[in-house]
């Protein structure tokens, strides 16, 4: 999807370009926390505990001196880290089970939806948090088990894709030219169901932001890493919340409406440029 | 009807056994000895241990583990919970029943608010209604659950006189069942308000798709050709249509709702399910985790076997087949 009329039909609509910018300003704070960030996260200023905003800690600080602004600016790194490598698992598990199924059909597809509709029912944040309580809290188990668990909506698209496109006269003409599935999975089906991918990749993004901010926040995953839904966890903790301190409170929420709603608008811009038949429908399906 | 009612229920039990093997692989999954991560309690004795494990049939092969698992969960017998030195069974119940009481209120506002507000927003498209709608929906449905909470729980402190936390005012004796009544919706309050908001979102957006999608059939066409009048039409035809889809997407969302019922609950100390998986992880109460998992699972089945009833009984087509 390289040409140029994808692009200007993308940046031609108006959820699609916010969407973008905000992923933009979000990659840049990201990448840049090092330059940006006023102070190190975690440097402490013993006399400034839980100030509001001032010229020297312009959110504000929280319960042990730390500057949030900063915090804001470090967490952007694990927020992110965990949507793109979360999802980075459930698009690789989704497109396998998708293509299979879809290519493959019979008793392998039916076996493959039936699981596929499993996870699809089961509250994935829910058996997020029991996985993670059991199997122990690393950043590489989150994003392990978010992914693993967000795959569904992709093997779903992926699946219906792919019955359109094995009925096409090149794949046809392919096998009688004596090409293997794997072949033919390789070269015609996958690069045709991709593009249809990307639109639900973004959305995937934003939930496994979402679903790591809710994890977090339960106490589910490591503490000690500087995420938004961390900053939450802490303020609600320490009790800054019954305290009134809206400066704690207000700014890392916000980071994650932005966050996800930038994600969202791309998917959702992505799915009515790329899939204009498609429309509608495919944002909630993985929430 | 009838084979599809049976179908559907065929598959909701696979599914509650596909839930059971899940759970048993997971909690077999804990490192270390299960006899001591699921018994470990300094209060049980060497001789209750070893009654325990023989009741679990932890010192069998695993197979025979397993069929064991079943028929204890079938039996009601859900181990005992570590921290209450109590039957499993026995404190997730009164949760569960907590956890309806906030979730069931929340679930039907939600549905109506949300159906309402896209049968609006789709009969009026590309208006301002239909933008506010539409832009409200999608920033309701990237809120985080709990940080919505928190803004409230802030909100109401500033106001003051509404209680933030719990669902019973603790220390006071009720006179009378009205009063305890009125103390207790008080308390719902917040948790109701958070829980419908961050649902109805989801709600309102496909309504809305589907109530467009219905407009641009011939059938809605060709009444307005016939001078039905625009309200009547909206009425009779598009929305019992448009709902068809909305129900089917819905029960597929439910699992969202009870994820945001657990999240809602342990923001405002709510004492439902969702708090008792919270305070399990905490206090490492491996048992109850287990349970509350199956109960949620449960839960979440028998919705989407509900939902499918529903919509059996909406779609006439499911009806006669």
């Amino acid at each position: 999807m390289s040409d140029h009329s994808t692009l200007k039909r993308y940046l031609g609509n108006r959820k699609g370009s916010l969407g973008l910018a905000i992923l933009v300003v979000l990659v840049f704070m990201a990448v840049l926390a090092p330059v940006i960030s006023p102070y190190k996260a975690t440097q402490i200023d013993p006399t400034a505990i839980l100030q509001p905003p001032s010229a020297k800690h312009l959110l504000g600080t929280n319960e042990v001196g730390e500057d949030i602004l900063s915090l804001i600016i470090w967490g952007s790194r694990i927020s992110l880290l965990v949507g793109f490598l979360a999802t980075f698992v459930a698009v690789l598990v989704g497109t396998a089970v998708g293509v299979v199924a879809g290519y493959i059909g019979g008793f392998t597809d039916e076996a493959l939806m039936r699981i596929t509709d499993f996870f699809l029912v089961i509250p994935a944040v829910v058996l997020a948090i029991v996985v993670a309580a059991v199997l122990g809290n690393t950043l590489l188990n989150v994003i392990l088990i978010i992914g693993l668990l967000s795959w569904p909506s992709t093997a779903r698209v992926v699946r219906s894709a792919t019955l359109v496109y094995k009925q096409m006269p090149f794949v046809e003409a392919s096998k009688c030219a004596g090409a293997g599935t794997a072949y033919i999975l390789r070269r015609h089906i996958l690069p045709n169901v991709l593009p249809l991918v990307y639109a639900n990749t973004s959305l995937t993004i934003a939930n496994s932001i979402f679903t790591q901010a809710a994890l977090v926040f339960l106490g589910v995953g490591d503490i000690n890493d500087i995420s938004w839904g961390q900053i939450l966890h802490f303020a609600y903790a320490s009790g800054a919340i019954t305290a009134g301190d809206y400066w704690y409170a207000i700014p890392p929420g916000l980071m994650i409406v932005v966050a996800v709603l930038g994600f969202a608008l791309t998917g959702y811009a992505l799915d009515e440029v790329l899939n204009p038949k498609l429309k509608a429908g495919v944002v909630f399906e993985s929430a | 009807m009838g084979r599809y009612i049976a179908k559907r229920a065929l598959t909701s039990i696979i599914t509650f056994f596909a839930v059971l093997v899940l759970t048993f692989i997971l909690f077999r999954l804990l490192p270390g000895n299960p006899v001591l991560l699921l018994f470990r309690n300094p209060q049980l004795t060497q001789q209750q241990i070893a009654q325990l494990s023989a009741q679990f049939g932890l010192n069998r092969p695993l197979y025979e583990q397993f069929i064991l698992f079943i028929v204890n969960v079938f039996r009601g017998n859900w181990g005992l919970s570590f921290y209450y030195r109590a039957p499993v069974t026995q404190v997730l119940f009164p949760a569960l029943l907590n956890s309806i009481i906030l979730i069931l209120p929340s679930t039907i506002l939600a549905i109506l608010i949300g159906v309402g507000l896209g049968v609006i927003s789709g009969w009026k498209r590309n208006t301002l209604t239909d933008m506010a709608v539409l832009s409200s929906s999608l920033v309701l449905y990237a809120i985080p659950t709990f940080w919505l909470g928190i803004l409230l729980i802030m909100l109401a402190v500033r106001i003051g006189g509404i209680p933030v936390s719990g669902m019973l005012s603790i220390g006071v004796s009720f006179t009378s069942p009205t009063q305890y009544l009125g103390n207790l919706l008080r308390h719902l309050l917040l948790p109701m308000i958070t829980l419908t908001l961050v649902t109805l979102g989801q709600f309102s957006i496909i309504m809305r798709t589907s109530v467009i999608n219905e407009l641009t059939e011939d059938y809605v066409v060709a009444a307005y050709a016939k001078g039905m009048s625009e309200s009547r039409l909206i009425r009779k035809h598009v929305v019992p249509n448009a709902l068809l889809p909305t129900v089917s997407i819905i029960a597929i969302s439910i699992g969202t709702v009870v994820a945001g019922a657990v999240l809602t609950e342990t923001v405002f100390s709510w004492p439902g399910v969702g708090t008792l998986i919270y305070d399990s992880i905490a206090r490492r109460d491996y048992p109850v985790l287990q349970g509350a998992f199956l109960i949620v699972a449960l839960s979440v089945i028998i919705s989407n076997f509900i939902a499918d009833l529903v919509y059996a009984y909406l779609d006439p087509r499911v009806k006669y087949s």
